[in-house]
């Protein structure tokens, strides 16, 4: 049949762009081991502020060009004294691998919604499939875009990493052939919930990452010494600006995958809100995201303790997406697992 | 910064450094008025938040009442020294407890609080010039100055031209140009969190209002809408009977479609169930083919088809040989494969009443486990039935559930052996009793829905308020708070000392952009030289 020749190739895709995913994963390792040692502690907030300040005199102003001391603009492209060629052009090998691992993994998830007539995101190994290629994707759209707001560059490992975890998890426990969906599955507004949902918590993934770099760097600034690696990466207030846009961008994004949520429930069951434990998961992780915009915006929480609230949020999802699913006894259970 | 020009471009509630324990000696009035600054404070929203967060977790991990009757009752069995303080704490209502309404209401407070003295702030400043700039323009967050071979005047005039032309509100002063954008951000946040309080009261109108009702009904009957119909109702406070839909609504067919094959065998793919329904008594028949997910509307009610089952159909005839009962009796599914349980009663047989207990089993083998089916569809329909006679106990007035039996009063037949007489039936077979008791005949199946009527004058104004929310959210996540000045002063020989400086709502998120707008603006002014300083100032506390 040829649905079943489409799902056999959609398997052989995946494991083949898993194991180029294996390959950029290396790539990005070595590329770290790479870099030359830290030269130079970076240029603190208050040496910034000495600087506008010396912009006071009038004199100053037909002198040179100046701009941002810390990188804020544009991360620093490790040259010269920060990287070495040779870090530069295995990470350059790492993101072309990325590359060539999406294009087998879209054709994955291609001809697994092709194999069944439908939207491929109807089962747990499906959702992970297709959250997965929604990582990737954002990854690779920041990464072309190049836009300094966007800094994403030397997030590879932390991207490729989580990425391959999801998909094995995929492929050994949560496998199951690809079939029609349940009738309660079959709806419009499911298929629009769950694109936004992915695609929400896609970005929510590399705000995530950005986020425990910011943390690891802002420690590392604040002692002044750290891992040779980590001097490639961004300001620690880059960092935090980063994660935050990111987070800004998913958050309208989970909010609409929820409204759209709650349509599909009516259509289904006659209520729009049950407080099912999928449900309540959602709205937990909702709620905590909006506790990180409210943080940054709260004199003493910004910075550090708004940064473990976006944790914590990603906390929620992952145990929505995971132990829900899998455990716990709802009207959602599509998992399709065991 | 202390300039009243560069004060946060945000009417959110100040005083948000280290709040001020309560005066030592306040009278009343004080008192509550320090009360009140502190609820409706950013600090109490942000732990009101949370509370909210972590209020909901065990209302996932506890069964609740309210969404799954059963394994309250099950849990309760299980953990008897546990299940009175869960009880007692609301453990297994979360969602309808008081301590879970005091932390929302309280929320809901300090939004109200919080959006109107912002909505009051925000209608002024949109109303307001852009403020002055301030007197040090080197100390904004991102700042360029230059000598431009113009004088001051014709300097000024383009810049208020270029800051018009990208939208900006523009004053022009003797010596400076102040311009401000982006009040649509204030504004989109004052939508969502209004929005908010519109979508509680929506909830709160369709649990007041609404009602809600499911109906079991087999092929070939029907049923109307009105209360005793139904198998189970709930309602709100403000519910009233009389103003029911007047429906009729009956099941012609329905047709199952199950995974045939693979690791998803007897996995559900498709319900299709035939309606003939009438809106009113006088109006016309119409058919509908209900399925999953396309509800029949009515008049705001919306019919749904949530479940189905198998009504076998039995002929029981007593000691007399007289038929005492004939028809379908709906038996209740208990796995996936529909091995479903119930039980005939017949109170009209003589000289004792009948009861039969069993399971009917769409695709029937019988195993270690006892009677079980293997598929969901009807492959091999069979009936296992045991008998009893005795009284029923339905004349005591106790209600009784229609899918069990009361034997404390009967006794059950035995066979020759003496062992509990049991049958297997399969359609047009008879198993007749001992002693001339009489029998029963299983001679069919009809196949049953489960029908869901729910109205809710909520759902339209929820939704409402759900996209208001989502328009505001992003207004006020993705509109840029702006204010850019530009002062120019004579520098003699027709030269100018120019400067542009910028300041955003938080300084910190917004720079790259405010460093490219800065840029923009300085180069439309015809300067191409040094790019403007970019600090940090004013991102950290
Ligand atoms: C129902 C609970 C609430 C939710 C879900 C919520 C959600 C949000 C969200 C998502 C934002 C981010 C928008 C942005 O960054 O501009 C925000 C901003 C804001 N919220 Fe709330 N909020 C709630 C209650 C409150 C309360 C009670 C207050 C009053 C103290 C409040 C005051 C604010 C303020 C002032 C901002 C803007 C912060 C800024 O200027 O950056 N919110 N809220």
């Amino acid at each position: 049949m040829a649905g079943e020749t489409l799902a056999q190739l959609s398997n052989n895709l995946l494991y083949s762009s898993m194991a180029v995913y294996a390959g950029a994963m290396y790539c990005y390792a070595a590329e770290m081991a790479f870099a030359p040692r830290r030269q130079q502690t970076r240029a603190v907030p208050v040496a910034e502020r000495s600087m506008a300040t010396v912009a006071r005199t009038p004199t100053a102003y037909d002198a040179a060009p100046r701009t941002a001391v810390d990188g804020g603009r544009a991360p620093a492209p490790p040259t010269g004294t920060h990287g070495t060629a040779r870090a530069d052009r295995v990470g350059r090998v790492g993101v072309a691998l990325t590359v060539l691992a999406f294009a087998l993994h879209l054709g994955a998830v291609v001809a697994r919604g092709l194999s069944a007539g439908r939207a491929p995101w109807g089962n747990m190994f499906e959702f992970s499939t297709a959250g997965a290629l929604a990582v990737t994707t954002v990854f690779l759209v920041l990464l072309a875009r190049r836009d300094p707001r966007y800094p994403v560059r030397y997030l590879g490992l932390f991207v490729v990493g989580p990425v391959l975890l999801t998909l094995g998890l995929a492929v050994t426990v949560l496998y199951t052939d690809s079939e029609q969906l349940v009738p309660a599955l079959k709806s419009v507004w499911l298929v629009i919930h769950v694109t936004a949902a992915i695609i929400a918590s896609g970005i929510l993934t590399l705000g995530f990452a950005q986020t425990i770099c910011y943390l690891v760097q802002d420690r590392l600034e604040r002692r002044g010494d750290g891992p040779a690696f980590m001097a490639r990466f961004p300001s620690a207030a880059a960092l935090d600006r980063a994660a935050y846009r990111m987070h800004a961008f998913a958050f309208p994004i989970w909010t609409f995958a929820v409204i759209a949520g709650a349509i599909w429930a009516e259509n289904a069951w006659g209520r729009y809100w049950g407080w099912d434990p999928k449900e309540t998961w959602a709205f937990i992780t909702w709620v905590v995201y909006a506790c990180y915009l409210h943080a940054r915006a709260t004199a003493g929480w910004r910075g550090r303790k708004a940064a473990y609230i976006a944790l914590l949020g990603y906390g929620t999802f992952l145990f929505n997406y995971l132990v829900v699913n899998i455990f716990l006894v709802g009207l959602h259970s599509y998992a399709g697992v065991g | 910064m202390t300039d009243a020009a560069t004060e946060r471009l945000t009417s959110a509630p100040q005083a948000e450094s280290e709040p001020p324990g309560p005066p030592s000696a306040m009278r009343p009035a004080e008192l509550v008025r320090w009360a009140w600054r502190q609820l409706t404070s950013m600090r109490t929203a942000l732990a009101l938040l949370f509370l909210l967060a972590m209020a909901s977790v065990p209302g996932s991990l506890v069964p609740q009442s309210g969404i799954d009757p059963v394994r309250v009752a099950q849990f309760k069995a299980a953990h008897p020294g546990l299940a009175p303080w869960y009880e007692r704490l609301s453990l297994f209502s979360v969602f309808s407890a008081p301590w879970f309404a005091a932390i929302y209401l309280l929320l809901f407070v300090s939004l109200a609080g919080c959006v109107l003295p912002r909505s009051k702030a925000h209608w002024r400043a949109m109303r307001a010039a852009p403020p002055r700039p301030p007197r040090n323009l080197e100390r904004l967050p991102v700042h360029v100055g230059w000598r431009a071979g113009r004088d001051p005047a014709s300097v000024l005039d383009e810049a208020a031209r270029e800051l018009r032309s990208r939208h900006y509100r523009v004053v022009r002063h003797e010596d400076a140009v102040s311009a401000e954008k982006g009040y649509l951000r204030e504004t989109g946040n004052l939508l969502f969190h209004t929005a908010l309080i519109g979508l509680l009261v929506a909830v709160a109108v369709g649990n007041l209002y609404g009602y809600k009702g499911s109906v079991l009904v087999v092929e070939k009957a029907g049923f109307s809408n009105t209360l005793a119909a139904y198998d189970s109702f709930s309602h709100g406070a403000g519910f009233d009977e009389d103003k029911l839909a007047p429906f009729t609504v009956e099941l012609d067919r329905l047709r199952v479609r199950y995974q045939a094959t693979g690791d998803q065998r007897g996995a559900p793919r498709d319900f299709r169930a035939t309606l003939s329904y009438q809106s009113a008594p006088t109006a016309a028949t119409r058919r509908y083919a209900l399925r999953v997910n396309h509800p029949l509307v009515l008049d705001g009610t919306k019919v749904f088809l949530i479940g189905n089952g198998y009504a076998p159909i039995f002929t029981v005839r007593d000691s007399t040989g007289e038929q005492v009962f004939s028809g379908p009796v709906p038996f209740l599914p208990q796995d996936g494969n529909n091995t479903s349980v119930g039980v005939v009663k017949v109170e009209g047989a003589t000289p004792e009443q009948l009861g039969f207990q069993g399971f009917f089993l769409p695709t029937g083998t019988i195993d270690a486990r006892g009677p079980i089916s293997t598929y969901p569809d009807l492959l091999l329909p069979t009936a296992v039935l045991t008998a009893f006679r005795g009284d029923l106990g339905t004349g005591s007035g106790v209600p009784q559930s229609i899918y069990k039996l009361d034997t404390r009063a009967m006794t059950q037949f035995t066979g020759p052996t003496g062992k509990p007489l049991a049958g297997a039936l399969r359609p047009g077979q008879e198993m007749v009793l001992p002693d001339r008791q009489g029998s029963i005949r299983f001679d069919g199946v009809r196949r049953y829905a489960t029908l869901q009527v729910a109205h809710d004058p909520g759902k339209s104004p929820a939704l409402l308020a759900a996209a208001c929310a989502l328009l505001g959210l992003m207004l006020s996540l993705f509109v840029k708070r702006r204010r850019v000045w530009v002062r120019a002063t004579a520098a003699g020989g027709g030269r100018s000392l120019v400067e542009v400086a910028a300041l955003a709502r938080v300084e910190g998120e917004d720079r790259d952009g405010l460093h490219d707008e800065v840029t923009g603006v300085v180069s439309s002014l015809g300067h191409e030289g040094a790019g403007p300083t970019t600090s940090t100032i004013g991102e950290e506390d």
